[in-house]
């Protein structure tokens, strides 16, 4: 459909970005790592693969993120089978909420979580140190993926569909198992794939959450670097953790390959209402509850604790961040930090989005295995150890120009994390489109690129959104490879709450600037829902 | 006519030699490589500005191991001219892979004898000690007297009360592990490995870092756990007397076994802004910049001569014999250590 | 017998359907028209089991069907945009009916067959729906539905998608498919030609509202308001001062429209009122002439012969088969 030469045209932007800014850090640093004065460090090869410690250490890297994709697709299913379906108060602002997650710190979050369930939990359980709790923070963290992944897309499905299905003799599960599942299938895989990624990488939560008994490979390639000085062990051990991303990724690809259907998608104003009969109003309320106990409360408790003052409960800790009671640079004025983290932020966004976007066009336009190889290796970067990245920054792009301390390779290195986003929220749209639609407009007189413009582009554009947001809030959070630059001094919001998290007495000031930021992101993500959700969208 | 041409002539010449002439004196910036918990007041920096002309860049990363690391791997094109904040626990290993151009502070002599363990090719700014700090209401509830040593903390009465880090993930923790290496020996009836045996059976708390430790775990100050007892800095008393404004410090340490963190300055080889730089590390230690360290980040200044902060003066315990370790043994036996320590903690 | 007793179906504030009341008799093709908005397609989804009614009852051979959910209630549905599943070939949409009654494969392969063989498309089990063309996709959306053989068969605007031609022609052969099926049908158009063409009795619904229910014969001859004959567009609806101009009375004061029948005009040398000729269509075998009168509004009747424009045309009307309204 699209002329051999435009795509690679297209792709080539892309591909020179990923490239310039991974392919090629990362290929130094392994070699940098492992051949250290031009002999292979084949003994750290063979220690990394005979230590029991090591193996122990990548499966439990391995069950640990499948068992929370598991369990984070399976509880974010119905939630966003309510969002997707029905209309209700509160609706925009909950589904917000569930972004909020993504940007917390670990540590801040890994105060909430403790508080609710470690020692001294209200509940009456101890999951500290267990796996219950690193699973438990993975399904906190990634469930606005799913939601919004596997939601957008469920929003645009013609309910007619199941409608049918019912009048044809099937029960409502059974609907749901022959006829939303498969249809809805490559939104979940998508899905699957990224929360996977984050927990085969997932870092600060293992690291506060776990114990010495649950480590990670990421947390373990971090270790030999940092405190051991390592680098021969922490390359051994990224490469592993590489081989072991490629493996599924192309697993995924092979599951992915098999043609999506072409659905008519509808726009999602057809498609939500109101619940009501009391049974919708059950599920409804059920779900809604599910999603209140697991994303809503440790939010709530951070928010109570950046009340708690000497004083009981007050706004204290946030006047002390805007006038700062002692003269010390440890405060840092939230409209700075706002603003620092904003001029990452917008840019990163950009980035990904574009890149995201030709990316996507080239993966659903070419086919066969190019497009496939060229899709895994998009998604790499969120499988890739951050220190690997990092360092492979500073090691590689000092030719042509000198980029290892420069601030572009803050957005960069949040770019990378996004493209995978922005790539598997617009692939599943963009293959469901029907030829038929763009036949019409090219019969009409629009040529391939008006056609894409006028009728791809609208419905893109929704699940562009979404990724959207996601890019903000990886950027806005900090995600990746940022923590292994060297980078210029600035302190953004993250920073911020770090500075005051380094030292006694400023706790409550460090609640109230993760505060600000959940705040930043909810209102973020508001902004984009009410931007797509005015446009009309579909055709 | 040819007095114009001439004129140009020289006019160009002056302006060539005159570009020429200030690319070789005063670079563009000088460029601070340190790690993340380093902070500074405004106007402290631009003071070295004032003075060279020269701006300050700073670069931070994350922690100080991946500060040194970031330094190693990029020494043959270093990406600073100034390295500060590396300490005793990686300066053997900096100085092996040849990071420095050495070179001491030329005030060098405010500092004492006993910062200046380390050799002359790096400069102490700072110093700090990592101590158990107690909650002494938490210890008096439950009928406690306050531990004097490292060894009470191992005594059954203290089950359950105390909060460590991880040497391998934090700072404090390797400190602290450090310690009571050098307390306890490798030797002898009651080697290290004996005491945490102990420790563990005393069931201490183990955590990665130094905020769940102190935020999460322990009782004290703004503490919200449950256990009286962590590893900390001896300043962190201190710092809870100055943010929350109170009139007595809520929390003591155990003066017996603190590490002293020393952190220095070097100049990174390759730089090419020699001079500069060593004009940045001679401002380190000058008490503008050491009178501005305390209250940001709650550690001494090396330099005696800087004056310190009230608070400081009232509320700070400096442990009369901190443990310290050469810097060398340190980069000799660490991993070893740490193999070992994880082997008992499993 | 599907009995439907004073059902309403409220959305929030609106209400869509309004007491509508309605009996399909068994082996029926009942039509349901109404312009868009009347209620129609949710008075189908009421009684497909798919909206939940706010009051009423919905029967079926005596058994009220308030508690049973869709997939139990034996009927079938079939949209106007065929909902053909997208990702099942075209036997896997007609046999998933059979399958969800637990037949085994073999009795769904040869199900299938037969109902392909009946809307005329043997052979297409392998296909899959993305190829197909749009009159192909509403044949087997048809023997979709009819496949579980259900007891009743329910249609929203199954023609709506197609092109006029394909329309007609699968207009009659749907109903040589129901009668060969001895279906019970409840057929919803907003199209006349389509009710009058297929149904042997046509309920017109208005705001909600059952208005009429009759054969067409009753519908077109003896329409119950103005509004109905209006909608179903009847020719020479006219204004009760216009018909006066003719000499023809209404019945009396509150009449304002009157309906005069085409058929009733005759055309005739003898006739006793003229009027000019404003038009002549020839309409293959026969020609609509339009008959100007004196306040510029025209009155339809055919014949055999044409007329010539302009010319006086002489003409009878049978006053007693003129219907009058006072809407």
């Amino acid at each position: 459909m699209r002329s051999k030469r435009s795509l690679l045209l297209i792709g080539a932007i892309p591909a020179v970005f990923l490239g310039y800014f991974f392919i090629y850090p990362v290929l130094t640093i392994l070699y940098t790592g492992l051949v250290p004065d031009g002999q292979i460090a084949t003994s750290a090869f063979s220690e990394a693969l005979t230590s029991p410690t090591v193996r122990g250490i990548a499966w439990f890297t391995l069950w640990q993120a499948l068992l929370s994709t598991l369990l984070t697709v399976a509880i974010g299913l119905p939630i966003a089978y309510v969002f997707a379906r029905y209309r209700f108060p509160g609706r925009s602002l909950l589904r917000s909420l569930t972004l909020v997650p993504f940007v917390l710190p670990t540590i801040v979050v890994g105060v909430a979580f403790l508080a609710l369930v470690g020692p001294g939990s209200p509940f009456g359980v101890n999951l500290r140190g267990t796996i219950w709790a690193i699973l438990i923070a993975h399904v906190f963290y990634n469930l606005a993926i799913v939601i919004r992944g596997v939601g957008a897309f469920w929003e645009q499905v013609d309910p007619h569909l199941e409608d049918a299905a019912r009048i044809l003799g099937a029960g409502r599960f059974r609907v749901f198992r022959t006829i939303t599942l498969p249809l809805l299938r490559p939104a979940i895989l998508s899905s699957a794939a990224l929360v996977f990624l984050f927990s085969f990488t997932s870092f600060g939560v293992i690291l506060v959450l776990g114990d010495l008994r649950h480590t990670t490979l990421e947390v373990e390639i971090w270790r030999q670097a940092t405190a051991f000085l390592r680098l021969d062990l922490a390359a051994a051990l990224a490469v592993l953790q590489l081989i072991g991303v490629t493996v599924l990724l192309v697993l995924y690809g092979k599951a992915r390959n098999r043609r999506a259907a072409e659905l008519t998608l509808r726009p999602p104003s057809e498609v939500a209402r109101a619940p009501r009969t009391t049974g919708e109003w059950a599920v409804v309320a059920s779900t809604l509850c599910m999603l209140a106990i697991i994303v809503v409360t440790p939010l709530a408790v951070l928010i109570w604790r950046s009340l708690s003052t000497p004083d009981g409960l007050g706004l204290s800790n946030y006047a002390h961040l805007f006038n700062p009671p002692r003269a010390t640079a440890v405060f840092v004025s939230p409209t700075d930090a706002i603003t620092n983290t904003l001029q990452f932020a917008v840019p990163a966004v950009l980035i990904a989005s574009g890149i995201g976007l030709l990316a996507a066009t080239v993966i659903v336009s070419a086919s066969g295995r190019s497009s496939r190889v060229f899709d895994t290796v998009l998604m790499l970067p969120l499988g890739t150890s951050a220190v690997t990245i990092g360092f492979g920054f500073l090691v590689a792009l000092d030719q042509p120009i000198d980029l290892r301390a420069s601030i572009l390779l803050v957005p960069v290195a949040h770019a990378l994390v996004a493209i995978p986003f922005v790539v598997r929220s617009t692939v599943p749209v963009m293959e469901s489109i029907q030829h038929r639609l763009r036949e019409a407009a090219a019969v009409l007189g629009a040529s391939p690129r008006r056609a894409w413009r006028e009728v791809d582009l609208p419905l893109i554009t929704r699940a562009l959104a979404v990724a959207a947001m996601f890019a903000f809030a990886i950027s806005v959070g900090e995600f990746g490879a940022t923590s292994f630059i060297a980078r210029p001094a600035t302190a953004t919001i993250p920073v911020a709450i770090f500075r005051l998290l380094g030292r006694p007495g400023t706790f409550g000031e460090a609640m109230a600037m993760s505060v600000i930021l959940m705040a930043i992101v909810a209102v973020a993500a508001l902004g984009i829902e009410a931007v797509r959700g005015t446009r009309s969208g579909g055709v | 006519m040819k007095g114009l041409r001439l004129s140009v002539a020289v006019t160009v010449v002056a302006l060539v030699g005159a570009a020429c002439a200030s690319s070789e004196s005063t670079p563009d910036e000088v460029v601070l490589m340190t790690h993340g918990s380093f902070v500074v007041s405004e106007g402290v920096l631009e003071a070295f500005t004032d003075e060279t002309g020269v701006p300050v860049t700073v670069l931070q990363s994350a922690d100080a191991g991946t500060m040194v690391n970031q330094a190693i791997l990029t020494k043959d094109n270093p990406i600073a001219d100034v390295l500060y904040g590396i300490d005793n626990t990686f300066l053997s290993r900096a100085i092996a892979e040849d990071l420095f151009l050495p070179y001491q502070a030329a005030n060098i002599d405010v500092a004492p004898e006993s910062l200046r363990i380390s050799g002359d090719q790096v400069t102490p700014i700072d110093y700090g000690d990592v101590c158990v700090n107690l909650d002494p209401v938490g210890l008096e509830d439950r009928g406690l007297g306050l531990p004097e040593s490292l060894a009470d903390l191992a005594d059954p009465a203290y089950r359950g009360l105390f909060v460590v880090e991880d040497p391998s993930t934090s700072s404090p923790g390797l400190a602290f592990l450090l310690a009571t290496i050098s307390v306890f020996g490798e030797e002898g009836e009651y080697p290290w490995q004996a005491y945490w045996g102990d420790l563990m059976a005393n069931e201490v708390q183990i955590v990665p870092g130094w905020e769940q430790a102190y935020y999460g775990d322990f009782s004290g100050g703004s503490g919200e756990g449950e256990r009286p007892a962590v590893v900390s800095y001896a300043t962190s008393p201190v710092a809870e007397v100055y943010y929350s404004d109170l009139d007595a410090a809520p929390t003591s340490i155990i003066e017996d076994g603190c590490f002293r963190q020393i952190e220095y300055a070097g100049i990174l080889s390759g730089t090419e802004a020699e001079s500069t730089a060593q004009l940045l590390v001679d401002f380190l230690l000058a008490r503008t910049f050491q009178e501005d360290i305390p209250l940001n980040m709650f550690v001494f200044p090396a330099n005696e001569d800087a004056a310190l902060p009230d608070v400081f003066v009232e509320y700070a315990t400096v442990p009369a014999n901190p443990v310290t370790m050469d810097p060398a043994a340190i980069e000799e036996n660490r991993d070893r250590w740490l193999a070992e320590w994880a082997t008992i903690v499993r | 017998m599907l009995d439907v007793s004073d059902l309403t179906v409220q959305f929030g504030s609106t209400t869509a359907v309004d007491g509508a009341s309605l009996e399909v008799e068994d082996r029926t093709i009942h039509a349901l028209m109404g312009p868009s908005g009347s209620g129609k397609s949710t008075m189908l989804r009421a009684i497909a089991g798919l909206e939940p009614p706010t009051s009423g009852s919905i029967a079926w051979d005596g058994q009220p069907l308030v508690d049973v959910p869709p997939h139990r209630r034996g009927f079938g549905l079939m949209f106007q945009d065929y909902a053909l599943f997208p990702h099942r070939t075209v036997a896997g949409n007609v046999a998933f009916g059979l399958q969800m009654q637990g037949l085994n494969a073999e009795t769904v392969g040869t199900r299938v067959a037969e109902m392909l063989e009946l809307v005329g498309l043997p052979g297409y089990e392998h296909r899959s729906i993305g190829t197909l063309s749009g009159g192909e996709q509403q044949r087997i959306a048809l023997a979709r539905t009819l496949a579980p053989d259900p007891r009743l068969v329910l249609l929203d605007e199954p023609l709506g998608a197609l092109d006029r031609s394909l329309r007609e022609h699968l207009l009659v052969e749907m109903r040589s498919i129901f009668s060969a099926v001895h279906a019970t049908v409840l057929y919803v158009t907003h199209d006349r030609e389509e009710a009058f063409t297929i149904a042997d009795q046509v309920a017109i619904i208005r705001d909600g509202r059952i208005v009429a229910d009759e054969t067409p014969e009753e519908l077109w001859h003896q329409p119950p308001d103005g509004w109905t004959a209006r909608f179903i567009g009847l020719e020479n609806l006219l204004p009760a001062s216009s018909l006066a101009s003719l000499g023809l009375e209404p019945p009396s004061v509150e009449v304002t429209t009157g309906v005069v029948p085409p058929e009733s005009i005759v055309l005739t040398a003898m006739g006793a009122r003229t009027a000019t000729v404003a038009g002549a269509h020839f309409r293959g075998g026969v020609y609509r002439i339009e008959l100007g009168l004196d306040d510029g509004r025209q009155l339809v009747a055919w014949s055999p012969k044409r007329l010539r424009r302009e010319s006086t045309a002489r003409f009878d009307i049978d006053a007693k088969r003129i219907s009058w309204f006072d809407d």
